[in-house]
């Protein structure tokens, strides 16, 4: 697990200007990715996961503002390129995007092999005959039949969209592919089908992924690390086997509640009672205050601290040492009514 | 394993293909092509389609001045009042019409396409400022616009094209921006943004051929209505004298005081002109459809 850093963000903040006011939509977000390795975020709608990743990949509208100490990527500080130095160097050809609703990112204009070949070619100024082979190859990973090549969008069905898309975020071989809710929107059975091909995709390329879903179950059964958001900030991030076995942050508890899991089917789930906060202003309080069952005095008073209870283990709670006893409480159904 | 050519050679005969199936599915449309393809061939071939000079005193066969002779056999369309042959200023007048209209059509269509997109996409101030010169131009009645521009000028030929396309692009510009807007909220814009694509890759390569058929149907619209400009300041004397065209020779009716007589006379370029007009606006009712689908009959 302590492989290589490929990827390491320290403090990251984006902050949208609105009418209503500043809102804090991503507030100091550190985490760090290594190589070889698919790092998960977690969270419900509108929790921060995709204002994260588009800061990242400075795709962010004009009314946002980003700031951050530092982000290193491979060894470089992205924080110091320019816009057009890193849509150059960076972006696509060594970190890539699956974007959200990734079925309607094709031109339906345009054959889908001509689209892959597009993206191969716009950087790297090689012929298209010469992009057509690496085309095939892609199509083979993800596995399209190279003859789908010349067929139309709208011509595809939705997996099959998405895996053409999958396949152009892996054209130019970059070290980082960001998978922003690659299964959302889709059946359960291609569902299955495209996680047990990234599944695949990542025995055959030594690209990092990082994935974004707001669905556990995708998120535990792909990932080795996770960062569960919430309010626009990583409440808690672990190795999978320990944020799923010993989780600290009471939001992180909610979550497995909320989740069926496959060992207990009688078990009824818990939902997490409110509504996720409207994030206007600077965080001043812990953001999970006012849903949360086990908040103190000292949770309005100040936002807590990112805290290292194990190595690797981060959490953002003021009873994070009383981990265990929140553990037990949280399973219990009262517990989250009595809030109500 | 299945080969992966994509077929390179046919990309221009699939996309002629498509048009010739746009055009030929609609019986209107495809009598409209007809008769554009003929005006066409006119056009292309007039000097030796003419049998005389347009300014040419003509004499009949016994010698006579063939003043404001009715169609016959020697003049199928009738003469003058100065014995010029009417026919021949027919086909030699199609020329300078289809001229000015493609020329005067193509150019507005640059423009008013070019500043929709780019309205459209950046948004803006940009989209501001070049609207709100959309709109001034909106606020300039049309004809009195072209003869104004055109006394300004002068008459020549090159001037009346400029006059005309400097008003025309409007409608296609507003029309292309709104398309725009539409199309740069679609999720494969956002996508080829992340894929680094700069942005005037994105409004020409990506944008451009999801407005194509709107553009195309108003690149019809701007032919036509440059033809009908064109015939109207002819008609009202603001037109090249030195060429001849369908609205200057009802001017030059107009001139000679014949109206009641030589219905001949007004005939022939009358018909020409609502033929190529209604032509056109028969071809671009088959791109409607293209671009609207609701206007298809089921």
């Amino acid at each position: 697990m302590t492989g290589e850093r490929l990827l390491q963000v320290q403090d990251l903040t984006v902050r949208y200007q609105t009418q209503m006011g500043e809102i804090h939509a991503v507030s100091g977000v550190t985490f760090f990715v290594n190589k070889n390795e698919v790092f998960g975020i977690a969270g419900e709608s509108g929790c921060g996961k995709s204002t994260l990743i588009r800061a990242l990949m400075r795709l962010l509208p004009d009314n946002a503002k980003m700031s951050a100490q530092s982000i290193e990527y491979e060894g470089e500080e992205l924080t110091r390129l320019s816009e057009a130095k890193f849509r150059e160097k960076i972006l696509w050809a060594r970190m890539s995007l699956v974007p959200q609703s990734a079925m309607n990112s094709l031109n339906p204009v345009y054959r889908v092999g001509d689209q892959v070949v597009e993206a191969i070619r716009a950087p790297k100024n090689v012929t298209k005959s010469e992009a057509r082979e690496p085309v095939t190859q892609l199509f083979d990973i993800v596995g399209l039949q190279p003859d789908l090549m010349k067929n139309f969008p709208h011509e595809f069905s939705g997996g099959m969209r998405q895996r053409a898309m999958i396949a152009m975020s892996l054209a130019l071989d970059p070290g980082l592919v960001v998978m922003d809710e690659p299964t959302t929107g889709l059946d359960v059975l291609v569902q299955e089908r495209i996680l047990r091909r990234i599944r695949e995709i990542r025995s055959q390329i030594s690209s990092s992924i990082i994935l974004i879903t707001h669905d556990i179950a995708v998120i535990a059964e792909m990932s080795d690390r996770i960062a569960v958001m919430y309010g626009g900030q990583i409440m808690e991030q672990a190795p999978a086997n320990d944020l799923f076995d010993t989780p600290c942050h009471p939001y992180t508890l909610g979550l497995k509640n909320a989740f069926p899991s496959i060992r207990n089917l009688q078990q009824k789930l818990i939902s997490i009672p409110g509504s996720p906060p409207t994030l206007l202003g600077a965080p001043s309080s812990c953001p999970f205050l006012e849903r949360c069952p086990f908040c103190v005095q000292q949770c309005s008073q100040r936002n807590p601290e990112n805290i290292t209870i194990q190595p690797l283990h981060e959490v953002r709670c003021v009873r994070h040492g009383e981990a265990p006893l929140l553990r037990e409480k949280a399973s219990e159904k009262e517990t989250w009514r009595s809030l109500n | 394993m299945p080969t992966s050519e994509l077929p390179q050679t046919s990309a221009w005969r699939r996309i002629l293909g498509e048009h010739y199936r746009i055009i030929m599915g609609n019986r209107l449309s495809a009598v409209g092509f007809v008769f554009i393809v003929l005006f066409l061939v006119v056009a292309i071939f007039a000097p030796w389609l003419a049998p005389h000079d347009p300014w040419e005193m003509l004499y009949d066969q016994e010698g006579e001045f063939a003043s404001l002779r009715p169609p016959s056999w020697e003049f199928p369309m009738g003469t003058t009042h100065l014995g010029y042959d009417l026919f021949s200023q027919l086909i030699l007048a199609t020329r300078t019409t289809l001229l000015i209209g493609a020329i005067s059509g193509g150019i507005s269509i640059l423009i008013g396409a070019n500043i929709g997109l780019i309205a459209g996409y950046y948004g803006g101030k940009t989209d501001e400022v070049l609207m709100r010169f959309t709109d001034v131009l909106y606020g300039m009645p049309f004809l009195p616009f072209i003869i104004v521009l055109i006394s300004l000028f002068g008459r020549e030929l090159e001037f009346v094209i400029l006059a005309i396309v400097l008003i025309i692009w409007r409608t296609s510009a507003r029309v292309i921006r709104a398309q725009t807007i539409s199309i740069k909220q679609r999720q494969f814009i956002a996508a080829a943004r992340a894929r680094g694509c700069s942005h005037l890759r994105i409004i020409y390569r990506h944008i451009l051929p999801n407005v194509l058929p709107l553009l195309l149907l108003y690149a019809a619209f701007n032919i036509a209505w440059s033809i009908i400009t064109e015939a109207s300041a002819s008609f009202l004397g603001f037109g090249d004298g030195e060429t001849i065209s369908w609205g200057g020779m009802l001017y030059e009716l107009w001139l000679s005081g014949k109206t009641r007589v030589a219905w001949w006379w007004f005939t022939a370029p009358s018909l020409c002109i609502v033929l190529l007009v209604t032509s056109l606006v028969f071809v671009s009712r088959a791109y409607e459809e293209v671009a609207n689908p609701r206007l298809r009959k089921r």
